[in-house]
């Protein structure tokens, strides 16, 4: 086991190094720079003062030399300073934004779980009945509807009709004047829109993936055994069934890793909630090349991580899965 | 909870309203201005869809972070509510008789946030700052025209020019920056840049990256304390939210779209809450030809293609009415702007004889124009994510077709946009728009000289006696004179047709009912900010 997770931590190196590489290489191949969205087009500025601009961010170098000095740079865990005009260290608008969305998003990732999981089996052991039918017209509903559209309505009649919930932002205003208590429920109450949309509009497809294995699982001898045993069914489903559907959803939670640090844009935009969506998009329409490599590095290694994540899992949940022939 | 009891409060206020105007006969669009004493207190909320980017003014150029330093720091001079020059941390200023050097009188007492004086050092420091090779600034320009910048004394400062230069005055607006907290450090990792130390109304309160930029009244300002209490900037990067947010309390100003302005905010509740503003933006939007291109060489057909599209009719279908029909680059009512000069009214007859005459003639085919075989078609390029120039680029489509003239529109991120089209000069005409400065120097967009590689006369206009009327128009400081310069060059604009001038769109900011005190002017509304404010009896917040 050990030997087995060495070699795969050795293999995530190279694995890292080409994703820089191509990263980087794919972002200048997009036209423009950083220097344009900051004064193309301004009466005031003269070629000389773009030249000033273009040498002070190091955009005057070849393109091998500039990934040389990232590179080198990274090494040193160091993620560079920012193209836009705050120039601040990559690190700290990182950082200053993956709380929100990472907490968002591994809240709205247990309620997925939490309800997908749940309804999946409901469904398999109730086929083909009304309830069945039910959750499934409600789960498509959730996939098929745009959510920036279902947001806007929401926001409208909770919001502005109703009154009953904020409609953007985090925070009131003035919320730092209250206890930490109605701190908390002033928080809770702005994450009930985007929180109850985002979960909505995910639950399809966990859900799906476990009717369907239920299904399968449901069929096999053993699960006959048990309930020849004499067992109660609610312990043949949850205790010999389960485990076994529960396989797929492993996957799927390992996938989701990297998920977890990237926002959605269109939703952060419409709920005006900074997170780390909004940053990234903002930094690519910039040409903000520091901070793209920031953010993609950071995902690339999430992602690798979270599929040794999802093997190891794998290996617990599942012992006829050997780790050497993976 | 306290919401439910405003929203209460605020249904009650608009029955009151119904019921006096009932009474009244005449429905208002302003409540009824009774004269209430201005009092302290209460918070302006705003919204901006752009985080602002850098407090330290000279490293940014997005509108978000001037909005917030046009509260926190101060020029030597400003603009007035007529866009006039006045004192602003310069009590008075003299400007030698020969026109090169210009003496500023700064004033007195003028406290920094922190508690120190403000000074002639500060003025001399940000001077070279500026025009520091190291600074990456766009507005070094201006500055770079000084031969000799000096602090005589604590209260004067004096710059000399190498010749007369006009815009010179106004570029001493630039906010002035503490050369305590700055001389000697590096001011690209300036910690002010997120936390910035001024002299203007407002103080720096918090920064919450990506939600709001709080400031609050600065008790020791020169001008006397602002009587708004807190100034948040929120950062909503969706408009349809920004409005929600407006209608359900969040927010209390916000700049409004004129499809917002005229079908979405028209209701009687609405009108109660909220009190809409409107009056000409400072910016003008054109179709711009590549000069290069041997299609446009020739100014009858630029002539035609003016005269093919109505003004008037873009104004209607992109802004719903909201906007003017420009005909030069300055805006109705200003100085500069020559009333007396209008281009080409729409008439397509004259569009095709001038066409006729440039030897553009009809094939029988399709009844489109073509010249030696050559079918008459171009494309028009505009930048993605701005419906009304996409919108006025299809209504000058359908307008040119009817005329036989092919034209294509492309939609083309911002970035790509500069760098593949217009830094190349690889384009045929372009649907853009221009700040117009409240300065009427436009040496950099229409002077032969700035035609090089990414230059700002893309376009490539190239007109002996506009070069020579720009120079003698920065060259003076005779008001008289300037504006003698600026009309011709309006007369020469209109003739040549570089550009087809179409519109100068409306501003169209809405404000809460409860704030008093505003007065629209040419500057707009925000020019007495500072004197806005909100009766004890309807303040909101604490």
């Amino acid at each position: 086991m050990i030997t087995y997770l060495a070699k795969r931590i050795l293999m995530l190196i190279p694995l890292l190094f080409g994703i820089t590489l191509i990263t980087f290489a794919v972002i200048h191949l997009a036209p423009g720079e950083p220097v344009d969205m900051q004064i193309a087009m301004s009466p005031k500025v003269s070629a000389e003062a773009r030249q000033r601009i273009r040498e002070f961010y190091g955009l005057d170098k070849p393109l091998h030399v500039q990934y040389i000095q990232w590179l080198g740079r990274m090494a040193r865990l160091d993620f560079g300073r920012s193209f836009a005009p705050d120039n601040r260290p990559v690190t700290d608008k990182i950082a200053e934004r993956i709380p929100v969305t990472l907490s968002l998003n591994i809240i709205a990732l247990i309620l997925e779980f939490g309800l997908a999981v749940p309804i999946g089996i409901l469904a398999a052991i109730r086929r083909d009945t009304l309830l069945d039918k039910g959750i499934t017209v409600f789960v498509f509903l959730g996939f098929a509807v745009p959510t920036f559209w279902l947001a806007l309505l929401m926001m409208y009649f909770f919001g502005v009709k109703l009154g009953w919930l904020p409609i953007s932002g985090l925070h009131s205003l003035g919320s730092d004047r209250l206890g930490p208590i109605a701190w908390f429920l002033d928080l809770a109450k702005h994450l009930i829109l985007p929180i109850g949309i985002m979960t909505f509009g995910s639950l399809a497809g966990l859900s799906r993936y476990m009717r369907s294995t239920m299904l399968e699982v449901i069929r096999q001898d053993y699960i006959t055994t048990a309930r020849a045993k004499g067992l109660r069914e609610r312990t043949v489903i949850l205790r010999h069934a389960l485990r076994n559907a529960l396989l797929p959803a492993i996957t799927i939670l390992g996938f989701s890793l990297p998920a977890l640090i990237g926002g959605s844009v269109i939703f952060e935009t419409i709920f005006a909630i900074p997170g780390m969506g909004q940053l990234f998009y903002a930094g690519v329409m910039a040409r903000d090349y520091p901070l793209i490599m920031g953010i993609l590095v950071i995902g690339a290694f999430l992602t690798l991580i979270g599929n040794l994540l999802a093997d190891i899992c794998y290996s617990l949940a599942d012992p006829r899965i050997r780790h050497g022939r993976t | 909870m306290k919401r439910r009891v405003r929203a209460l409060l605020l249904l009650a206020l608009a029955a009151l309203c119904l019921v006096a105007c009932d009474g009244g006969g005449k429905p208002q669009q302003h409540r009824s201005r009774v004269q209430e004493k201005p009092a302290c207190g209460d918070t302006l909320v705003d919204g901006t869809i752009g985080e602002p980017s850098n407090l330290i003014p000279i490293l940014a150029s997005d509108s978000a972070s001037s909005d917030i330093a046009g509260l926190v720091y101060n020029g030597l001079v400003k603009y007035d509510k007529n866009l006039n020059l006045t004192g602003d941390l310069a009590e008075s200023w003299q400007i030698s008789p020969d026109g090169l050097t210009i003496t500023f009188h700064l004033r007195r007492g003028v406290k920094w946030h922190d508690g120190a004086d403000f000074t002639s050092r500060d003025a001399l420091y940000t001077y070279r700052v500026t025009i520091d090779p190291k600074t990456p600034t766009a507005y070094a320009e201006d500055f770079k025209q000084i031969q000799k910048a000096e602090a005589l004394d604590p209260f004067t400062f004096r710059v000399t020019y190498g010749r007369p230069f006009a815009p010179a005055l106004a570029s001493w607006g630039m906010a002035m920056l503490p050369a305590h907290l700055l001389e000697g450090k590096d001011i690209t990792k300036s910690p002010l840049s997120r936390n910035p130390t001024g002299t203007g109304p407002y103080r720096f309160k918090e920064w919450i990256a990506g939600q709001k930029v709080v400031l609050e009244a600065f008790p020791g300002y020169f001008e006397g304390r602002p009587y708004i209490n807190r100034y948040v900037y929120r950062i909503i990067p969706d408009t349809s939210t920004m409005y929600m947010e407006l209608k359900a309390g969040g927010l209390d100003m916000m700049p409004l779209t004129p499809v917002q302005y005229q079908r979405q905010t028209g209701s009687d509740e609405f009108r109660a809450r909220f009190n809409k503003y409107r009056y000409p933006a400072s910016n003008y939007v054109y179709l711009g030809y590549n000069l290069r291109n041997p299609l446009f060489a020739d100014k009858r057909v630029r002539q035609a293609i003016t005269s093919a599209i109505n003004k008037e009719e873009i104004i209607q279908g992109a802004l719903l009415g909201m906007g003017q029909a420009a005909h030069g680059p300055y805006k109705p009512g200003t100085w500069p702007y020559n009333p007396h000069v209008k281009d080409f009214t729409c008439n397509p007859d004259r569009a095709r004889a001038l066409l006729a005459e440039a030897g553009w003639k009809k094939r029988n085919s399709d009844g489109m124009l073509a010249k030696a075989g050559k079918p008459f078609r171009f494309t028009v390029l505009t930048n993605q994510g701005n419906e009304q120039r996409l919108k006025t680029a299809q209504i000058i489509q359908q307008r040119l077709k009817s005329i036989g003239i092919d034209v294509k529109i492309r939609v083309l991120e911002w970035s790509s946009f500069i760098t593949h089209f217009i830094d190349k000069r690889n384009f045929e005409a372009v649907l853009l728009a221009w700040t117009i400065t409240p300065d009427p120097d436009i040496f950099d967009v229409w002077h032969s000289s700035k035609t090089g590689p990414k230059e700002l006369n893309f376009i490539g206009f190239k007109n002996a006696e506009v070069d020579r009327l720009i120079e003698e128009g920065r060259n003076t400081f005779d008001i008289r004179k300037r504006r003698e310069c600026y009309y011709r060059i309006q007369e020469i604009l209109a003739e040549e047709q570089p550009y087809t001038f179409l519109y100068v769109p409306d501003a169209l900011p809405v404000v809460s009912a409860r704030f008093r005190g505003i007065e629209p002017a040419p500057a707009g509304i925000s020019y007495n900010f500072i004197r806005w404010y909100v009766p004890k009896a309807e303040q909101v917040y604490p």
